[in-house]
């Protein structure tokens, strides 16, 4: 099966990154693009057809890897 | 002393750290590559800056992985003085020894300058020849050094004073215009509860020397020495640590 992992950055954490690209893309005339959080995405291949075996796998590796739990949430996608 | 320093693919400032500790100080210094698990009788260890595992995925977070972290994880634990400089600081923040994270530098720009930092805590092993209040003058080179803890996490560290050094102008005035990089608190350095692991995000290994444009990075390592040879009453007991 196939984990989508999305990693972002918690609503409480400054993402000037995402500032930035918000600031830009005001100065391009895109106004109605409020804000923008900048973020990570991995696609991982999993050995297994169960969902819950696929999707407790990704939220495993996520915790100890992909992301780092002091700044970054994620959410997983599985199909 | 023996001083390891520790190199990871992708440290640059293992020669400089290497450099002060040998030939600015007249110590021991060993290497200790990444892939090893022997700390080579280091009385105290240090994690150099630079781009470890060329900062793949966060800065710092391949590097926790490296197997010299378990016995470096071990040292600490003994109460082993363990000091992170830069990418060393983000390496011991993703590997849990300190509390907190690093962010891109608020102004997304990366910084190297000279910066004016104020010594808030002096039972640390890497301050302990300072004075509280004392303003250094150490040169930053980073693009992520905006460090962050959770509001409970700062509230402690705050609470525990774990907080060793602050960005401040020169006269050691936190204000925001002399904080480089956004940090919270204006916090330079941290250290554990135990106090015996210190990171910073300013290079004290590049300010050893007048040539290189001041001194004031000497504290740092003059501090370690007095606490591995005397003891004494401030800090943890040292002497243990390489057992």
């Amino acid at each position: 099966m196939r984990a989508r992992v999305f990693v972002t950055l918690k609503p409480s954490v400054f993402d000037p990154q995402g500032r930035t690209i918000a600031e830009a893309l005001h100065s391009l005339g895109y106004q109605n693009v409020e804000d923008v959080r900048q973020g990570k995405y991995f696609e991982l291949d999993l050995a297994t057809t169960e969902t819950a075996t696929a999707r407790a796998l990704a939220a495993e590796v996520a915790d100890k890897v992909l992301a780092n739990p002091v700044i970054e949430s994620y959410r997983i996608e599985v199909d | 002393m023996r001083f390891g320093v520790i190199v990871f693919p992708g440290s640059n400032c293992d020669e400089d750290a290497y450099y002060a500790a040998k030939d600015v100080f007249g110590q021991e210094a060993e290497y200790l590559w990444h892939k090893d698990t022997d700390l080579k009788g280091a009385d105290v260890l240090i994690l150099p800056g630079g781009f470890a595992h060329g900062d793949y995925l966060r800065t710092g977070a391949m590097a926790r992985f490296s197997p010299i972290m378990g016995p470096v994880r071990a040292f600490a634990g003994r109460g082993g003085p363990v000091l992170g400089i830069c990418n060393g600081f983000q390496i011991l923040l993703e590997s849990g020894l300190l509390p907190g994270a690093m962010l891109r530098n608020r102004g997304l720009k990366y910084r190297c300058e000279h910066v004016h930092l104020r010594v808030e805590q002096t039972d640390t092993p890497f301050t302990r020849v300072a004075h509280a209040g004392q303003v250094l003058r150490i040169p930053i080179g980073h693009g992520e050094g905006n460090y962050f803890a959770p509001v409970d996490t700062l509230k402690t560290i705050e609470a525990n004073r774990q907080v060793v050094l602050r960005y401040t102008d020169p006269n050691g005035v936190v204000s925001d215009e002399w904080n480089p990089n956004g940090s919270v608190n204006a916090i330079a350095a941290v250290c554990n509860e135990r106090r015996n692991v210190v990171g910073m995000m300013p290079h004290p290994e590049r300010a050893c020397e007048p040539l290189l444009g001041g001194v004031d990075g000497r504290v740092i390592f003059e501090s370690v020495l007095s606490a591995l040879t005397s003891g004494g009453s401030k800090g943890p007991a040292l002497q243990m640590a390489g057992q």
